[in-house]
C-alpha cells in the first residue's frame, strides 16, 4: 500500500518533543532482533544525519529559513539520537561495520531492482559490489582480529565473498562524478533512492572515519583508511545524482519527503513491536515537517509542492536478502570499471584512475593483506582448519 | 631484561603544570563550588532505573535440529537447564577462539621485537596457541553433541567478546611492549583458568560426565598457561634492576621553560 503524502497531516512540529530518558532507550538485542532491525536502524540514522546535514548547510545558503530550519532541526536532532542509541553496546565498533556494510549492500540491491532510470540503476550496481567486497574484507578482519564469525551479524542473509576488489575500487575523482538526474522529469523514486543512498553512504564514511583510529592493530587502522576512502568515492558517486540547478527549498522538501518514504518503509516490514512504534511516530514526525516545508515551498517559491509528487508515494524499500540479485550482477558486472561519468568494461579502464591506484597502493593494500587467502565458514576460518586438520 | 619503558615528557598529573594547576584550583567564586548540587548518588538512581527495566542481553539459540530438540527437551524434563550449560560452553568456544587470536597477536610481537628478555621462547607461544585452537574444537564439539549450534553466539558468548576487547587492544597495539602484552595475557589466561573450573563444576552439576574428562585435560593445559605467562610476565617486568643512573638523564630532559 503506498502513502499519500499529501492526506496525512502528521504530528505539528510543535507537538514533536522529547526527554532524554525518552532518546535514551532499551537497546534492540544484538542476539535474538533479526538483522533487518539492526539495517533499519542504521539506515534511519543515516536519514536523519543527512537531515541535519543538509540542513546545516541550507541554513548557510538562506537567510529567511535560518529559523524554520534550526526548528526542524532540533527535532530531526533528537530522532537521530533515539533512533542511532537503539543499537546496543554489545556489538562491537568491528561488529557495528559489518552491520553497516549489509545495510550497503541489501539495501542498495534492493534499490537497485527499483530504480526506474537505467542509467542509476547501473550506478547502484556499481557502487554495491564495492560494498560486497567490504563485507567480505572487514569479515576477515573480524575473523583474524577479534576471533569472531561476521555472520553472527549477518544472520545468514548476505553472503561473505569477494566483490570487486577493493584494491581496484580506488578512482581518480574524474571517473567518480555521474550525470545528475533532471529534476523535471525524473522520476520521484530516482530522487528518492538518490537521496536515500547518498545519505547511507555519508554515515558509513563518517563512522568508518570516527572509529578507524580507536583500533590498535595496525592493519585495522589502514583498512579503515583504505575503505573510509571508498565510502568518499562512493558519496562522490551518489551525490552527484542528485540535481544542482534544485533550489534549496525544493532539496529540502525532497529531503523531508526522503524521511517520510523511509519511515514509512520501516513501518511496513519492522518485527519489533517497540521498534516499530518508534518508526510510526517518527512517521508522523516526518510528515509534519514535511506539510510545515511544504507551506514554505508555497510562500517562498509559489509553486505546489504536488508537481514534485504527483502521486502516491512508490512502494516501501524491501528489506530482505537480495542474494540472488547480487550473485547475478556479480557474475555480470564485477568487471566493470568507472570512466568519466559512464560505466566501462575493464579493458577500457580509465588511465587517470589506473595512474592513481598505482601511487596509492604502492605501499601495500591493507585490503589485500587482511583478506589473504580468506574463506568464510560458520564458526570462523579457525573452525574450519580445525575440521580439515581432523 | 627489564621493561622499556623509560623516562620522558609525560604531560599529564598536576606537577607538571604547576602555574595551571594552581590557576585553577584557585581565586574560584564561593557559589562555584561544588558547581552542581548533590552528589555521584544521582548516577546510581539513575543507572538503578534502566538495570531494573533491562531487557536481557538475549537468549540461547533453541536446537535447530532434531537431535538438539531431543536432547535439549529430554534435559528439560529432568529438571535441568540445558541453556544454561549451552551459554557457557559458547562463553569459553568464544573466548578460545578470541585467545588463538591473541597469541597470534603476541607471536607476531615477539618476533617482530626479537624479545630475549624471559625464557619464553616461539615454540612455547605456538605449543599454547595450538592449545587454544584445539579447546575451541573440543567445546565446538561438546555443543553439537548436547544437540547445540556452535556456531551461535551466546550471550555469555557476546559479553565475554565485549570484556575482551580491551585486551585485544593492549596487544595489537604495536607500541606495546612484551611486558605490557604479557599483562593483558595474563588477565586472559587468569579468566580463561577461572572459565574452565566453573564449566567443569557445571558439567557435573548437569550430569554431563562424558565432557568432565576432556574439559579437565584442558582446564590443567590452561593451568600450565597461567603459571608460564605468569613467569613470563615477572622475568619482563623485574628481570634486570632499574637503572639509576639513566632515570636522572632522563629527568633531566625536562625543560623547565614549558612548565606552564
Amino acid at each position: 500500500m503506498a502513502l499519500d503524502l499529501f492526506s496525512s497531516k502528521g504530528t505539528p512540529v510543535e507537538q514533536q518533543r522529547f526527554t532524554w530518558r525518552d532518546m535514551v532507550g532499551k537497546p534492540i538485542s544484538k542476539l535474538d532482533d533479526d538483522a533487518f532491525t539492526r539495517v533499519r536502524v542504521i539506515l534511519m540514522n543515516g536519514i536523519e544525519i543527512e537531515a541535519l546535514r543538509f540542513q546545516h548547510m541550507a541554513a548557510r545558503l538562506s537567510r529567511e529559513l535560518r529559523l524554520p530550519l534550526a526548528q526542524i532541526r532540533r527535532t530531526e536532532q533528537h530522532q537521530a539520537t533515539m533512533v542511532n542509541w537503539l543499537l546496543g553496546p554489545d556489538h562491537s565498533p568491528l561488529e557495528t561495520t559489518i552491520a553497516y556494510e549489509q545495510v550497503a549492500i541489501e539495501v542498495t540491491a534492493a534499490v537497485a531492482q527499483r530504480e526506474p532510470d537505467a542509467y542509476f540503476a547501473q550506478a547502484y550496481r556499481f557502487g554495491m559490489l564495492e560494498d560486497f567486497d567490504h563485507l567480505y574484507r572487514y569479515s576477515a578482519l573480524l575473523d583474524r582480529l577479534e576471533g569472531k564469525d561476521a555472520n553472527n551479524i549477518l544472520q545468514s542473509y548476505t553472503d561473505i565473498l569477494p566483490g570487486r576488489p577493493t584494491v581496484i575500487e580506488h578512482r581518480s575523482p574524474v571517473d567518480d562524478v555521474r550525470d545528475p538526474y533532471d529534476r523535471a522529469s525524473a522520476a520521484p523514486l530516482t530522487k528518492l533512492h538518490a537521496l536515500t543512498i547518498t545519505a547511507a553512504e555519508f554515515q558509513t564514511h563518517d563512522y568508518y572515519m570516527n572509529i578507524g583510529p580507536l583500533f590498535a592493530d595496525p592493519i585495522a587502522r589502514q583498512l579503515y583508511a583504505e575503505i573510509a576512502s571508498i565510502e568518499e568515492q562512493h558519496v562522490t558517486q551518489y551525490g552527484s545524482m542528485i540535481n544542482p540547478e534544485e533550489s534549496v527549498l525544493e532539496q529540502w522538501l525532497l529531503h523531508e519527503a526522503t524521511e517520510v518514504y523511509n519511515y514509512y518503509s520501516c513501518v511496513q516490514q519492522e518485527t519489533n513491536p517497540r521498534v516499530k512504534a518508534i518508526w510510526e511516530r517518527f512517521l508522523d514526525y516526518e510528515l509534519g515537517h514535511f506539510h510545515r516545508v511544504s507551506e514554505l515551498f508555497k510562500q517562498h517559491e509559489k509553486r505546489d509542492p504536488a508537481e514534485l509528487f504527483p502521486d502516491k508515494l512508490p512502494e516501501p524499500i524491501t528489506f530482505a536478502s537480495q542474494r540472488d540479485f547480487v550473485r547475478q550482477v556479480l557474475k555480470q558486472e564485477v568487471d566493470l570499471r568507472a570512466k568519466g561519468t559512464q560505466f566501462v568494461d575493464k579493458g577500457q579502464d580509465s588511465q587517470a584512475s589506473i595512474d592513481y591506484r598505482t601511487h596509492i597502493n604502492s605501499d601495500g593494500s591493507p585490503s589485500e593483506t587482511v583478506a589473504a587467502g580468506y574463506i568464510w565458514s560458520p564458526g570462523t576460518e579457525l573452525n574450519r582448519k580445525v575440521a580439515v586438520a581432523v | 631484561m627489564k621493561e622499556q619503558t623509560h623516562m620522558g615528557m609525560n604531560r599529564t598529573g598536576v606537577q607538571m603544570s604547576p602555574l595551571d594547576s594552581s590557576d585553577m584550583q584557585s581565586g574560584m567564586p564561593a557559589s562555584m563550588t561544588p558547581a552542581t548540587p548533590g552528589d555521584d548518588s544521582a548516577l546510581a538512581q539513575v543507572r538503578s532505573s534502566y538495570i531494573t527495566q533491562a531487557d536481557p542481553v538475549g537468549s540461547v539459540p533453541l536446537p535447530g535440529t532434531v537431535k538438539g530438540a531431543i536432547s535439549t527437551g529430554a534435559s528439560m524434563l529432568t529438571g535441568a537447564e540445558p541453556q544454561l550449560l549451552l551459554d557457557k560452553l559458547g562463553e569459553r568456544l568464544a573466548f578460545e577462539r578470541t585467545g588463538t587470536r591473541l597469541y597470534d597477536a603476541l607471536i607476531t610481537k615477539f618476533e617482530a621485537l626479537q624479545d630475549n628478555s624471559t625464557s619464553m621462547t616461539l615454540a612455547d607461544l605456538q605449543q599454547i596457541r595450538q592449545d587454544e585452537v584445539r579447546h575451541f574444537a573440543v567445546i565446538a564439539e561438546a555443543i553439537q553433541t548436547l544437540g547445540g549450534d556452535p556456531t551461535s553466539q551466546t550471550p555469555c558468548a557476546d559479553l565475554v567478546g565485549v570484556e575482551s576487547i580491551g585486551l585485544m587492544q593492549a596487544v595489537t597495539d604495536p607500541r606495546t611492549t612484551i611486558a605490557q602484552s604479557l599483562h593483558a595475557m595474563l588477565v586472559a589466561e587468569m579468566t580463561d583458568n577461572a572459565g574452565w573450573e566453573m564449566l567443569i563444576a557445571l558439567a557435573e552439576d548437569q550430569g554431563q560426565n562424558a565432557l568432565i574428562s576432556d574439559f579437565t585435560v584442558a582446564l590443567n593445559e590452561e593451568r600450565a598457561h597461567l603459571q608460564q605467562v605468569q613467569r613470563w610476565f615477572e622475568e619482563a617486568t623485574l628481570g634486570a634492576p632499574i637503572s639509576s643512573g639513566a632515570i636522572i638523564d632522563d629527568v633531566g630532559d625536562a625543560n623547565p621553560s614549558q612548565l606552564h
